[in-house]
């Protein structure tokens, strides 16, 4: 089954599977009591949107040549990719608590020997090249599939990652679509060098650029609507999000990036994350 | 410039064709076979940073414009972008100078192409002192850093013949590959009926007492040197290495263990490269014999002509010489 870009868009059913990645994502981090959780809560609503309205995709089939592709390129927000593999049909729920464990499939950084992952993340700065040269590949052959590579706000201080969007736009990459995370976080604490205003920045490289609230599903729905122009420019949608969105303790955390949650904790945190979904 | 120096000319334009006298040479035989494999096969596709001029890749930009892809000075995104092509069924040919592409590279080589065994074929332009342009243009330790990389083919050819033979096998080698280009006019040194098989060595000359274990143009200097030594009375044996990874430690260990002593020859420092890889395996395996490395020490190099360079750092044709007559 596809789903195409055609379909209409249902914005409560998204709300909906975004609330389920989110349920999911807080499974897997109470199985290990730590976890990339707070960069997960924050990307859930952009992958909802995708997986389950924008990408044209067929779980029972990965390798499906004109698939659309999605390339994580942070690697340590696996635990949203694992979810949302297993929303949409690539991955058995079940395996979902082997998160991070020895001997899994799905470990804590993205690997591509997961079905449904399609390039190694992690070690950043590599996502937008690889993109890039997917998007040529998929022209080369005709194919309407397009390119969605998702990067974080921290990850642009890479440089590989200029390279790699002038590289999108001298080839005119109309195919290929930037999904900038900015979430103000990085390893040491906040973002640490003066990237902003990154949506300049990508609209001064020659891109097609959106800045939107990434946890609106609504400006979410409109913005991967306008990145289906062909106009013969890349697009980016820089998503301002939320660490930890949906668990107001989590947002409240000083230290985002890497969260820690004790047993005590834990009932709490869940009552705030259904209270969330009523708001 | 007086003296010695002067004997050897000067640091060349960096895109200069070389004559190259007394030797047969074909014009840019990587570029001008990438041409007619791309006819060939449709999925392959070239790349190249800043460098379609000096790889000698222009042949294959001149015959597929569409599938060329220039990406600027960007080496980084030179990797990245041919491993995204690949991972779309292509086989992403990529092209610029080898110091580039390893130093500065290094682990979107590794991650982005090796760890997926992505189908990018690596040619890497101007290893060792074929480049006058000093340490920051001279490859000197790139194949100690690819032969560190997990499911990497590293290949060191050794002329014309053999170049255009490996530019249609690593099509069918899968995975990630590592080449180390030779450019411009390219000398034939290697018989018509040479046959490169990845990851073989090959016996390309049998003797007595000694021994030459040798890689990429070195091959050929160990040829000439067995030669010269011929009228010392000296029947010196020559094993070429081409693909140094897989490393083809059967046939390595069998004719170093024929020979008396070994000279090992390479373009390369004499630690990380073939000398590391040939004594490693002599050791493990017990067969001990003394062995001289004619390569290049750990350090960085100036700017020079070939010739001058290779006299001044001890791997040219006397250094050979002397390394199989004498043993020192």
């Amino acid at each position: 089954m596809s789903v195409t870009p055609a379909a209409p868009v249902d914005v409560g059913a998204l709300r909906d599977k975004a609330h389920a990645l989110r349920r999911s994502m807080m499974a897997m981090t109470r199985g290990k009591g730590e976890g990339y959780i707070a960069q997960g809560l924050g990307i859930a609503d952009c992958l909802a949107a995708l997986y389950f309205s924008e990408l044209r995709h067929d779980p029972a089939r990965p390798d499906w040549p004109d698939r659309d592709r999605f390339l994580l390129s942070t690697g340590h927000y696996s635990i949203a990719m694992y979810a949302v593999l297993a929303e949409a049909g690539y991955l058995d729920p079940e395996e979902l608590p082997t998160y991070g464990l020895n001997g899994s499939r799905l470990p804590m950084s993205t690997f591509d020997i997961t079905p449904g992952v399609e390039i190694v993340g992690g070690s950043l700065g590599h996502g937008l090249g690889q993109g890039v040269g997917m998007a040529l590949g998929l022209r080369l052959d005709g194919s309407p599939g397009r390119v969605f590579v998702e990067l974080s706000d921290g990850e642009l201080d890479e440089g590989s990652t200029w390279e790699s969007a002038m590289g999108g736009a001298t080839f005119g990459c109309d195919n290929l679509v930037a999904l900038v995370d900015c979430n103000g976080i990085q390893a040491d604490g906040p973002v640490t060098v003066a990237i902003e205003p990154v949506a300049d920045k990508f609209t001064a490289f020659g891109w097609d650029t959106y800045e939107i609230d990434g946890n609106d599903m609504d400006e979410l729905v409109d913005a991967l609507a306008s990145c289906r122009a062909q106009d013969g420019r890349p697009k980016a949608i820089v998503l301002r999000t939320t660490p930890g969105f949906g668990v107001p303790t989590l947002v409240a955390r000083p230290r985002a990036h890497f969260v820690r949650v004790t047993d005590e904790e834990w009932a709490g945190l869940m009552e705030e994350l259904e209270a969330d979904r009523d708001r | 410039m007086t003296g010695e120096a002067a004997v050897f000319g000067q640091t060349r334009g960096m895109g200069e064709l070389i004559e190259i006298p007394d030797r047969v040479t074909e014009l840019a035989p990587f570029g001008r076979e990438l041409a007619a494999l791309g006819a060939e096969r449709p999925e392959i596709v070239g790349l190249t940073a800043d460098m379609a001029r000096y790889s000698d890749i222009l042949p294959f930009k001149e015959a597929h414009p569409d599938r060329f892809f220039n990406v600027g000075m960007a080496e980084q995104n030179l990797v990245l972008t041919a491993a995204g092509l690949a991972k779309t069924g292509k086989i992403a040919y990529c092209t610029t100078y080898s110091v580039f592409v390893t130093r500065r590279a290094y682990d979107f080589v590794a991650i982005a192409c090796a760890h997926s065994k992505a189908d990018v074929k690596i040619f890497a332009g101007m290893p060792g002192l074929t480049n006058g342009y000093g340490a920051t243009h001279q490859a000197t330790e790139d194949l100690n850093m690819m032969l560190g990389i997990a499911d990497l083919t590293v290949i060191d050819p050794c002329d014309a013949t053999e170049l255009r033979q490996v530019v249609r096998a690593v099509a069918d080698i899968p995975g990630t590959v590592y080449v180390r280009l030779l450019r411009g006019n390219v000398p034939v040194e290697l018989g018509g009926d040479y046959r490169f098989v990845p990851g073989q060595a090959a016996l390309l000359r049998e003797g007595r007492g000694v021994g030459v274990v040798s890689t990429g143009y070195m091959t050929a200097r160990a040829l000439e040197a067995a030669r010269h030594a011929e009228t010392s009375g000296v029947q010196a044996g020559v094993l070429h290495v081409p693909t140094l990874k897989p490393f083809d430690r059967e046939r390595v260990l069998d004719f170093a263990g024929r020979y008396d002593r070994l000279v090992v020859a390479e373009n390369h420092k004499t630690t990380g490269g073939l000398g590391t890889l040939v004594t490693e395996a002599m050791f493990d395996a017990g067969v001990l014999r003394p062995v001289i490395r004619v390569g290049l020490a750990d350090e960085f190099f100036e700017c020079g002509s070939q010739e001058y360079l290779e006299a001044k750092y001890g791997v040219d044709l006397p250094r050979m010489v002397r390394a199989l007559v004498e043993g020192t």
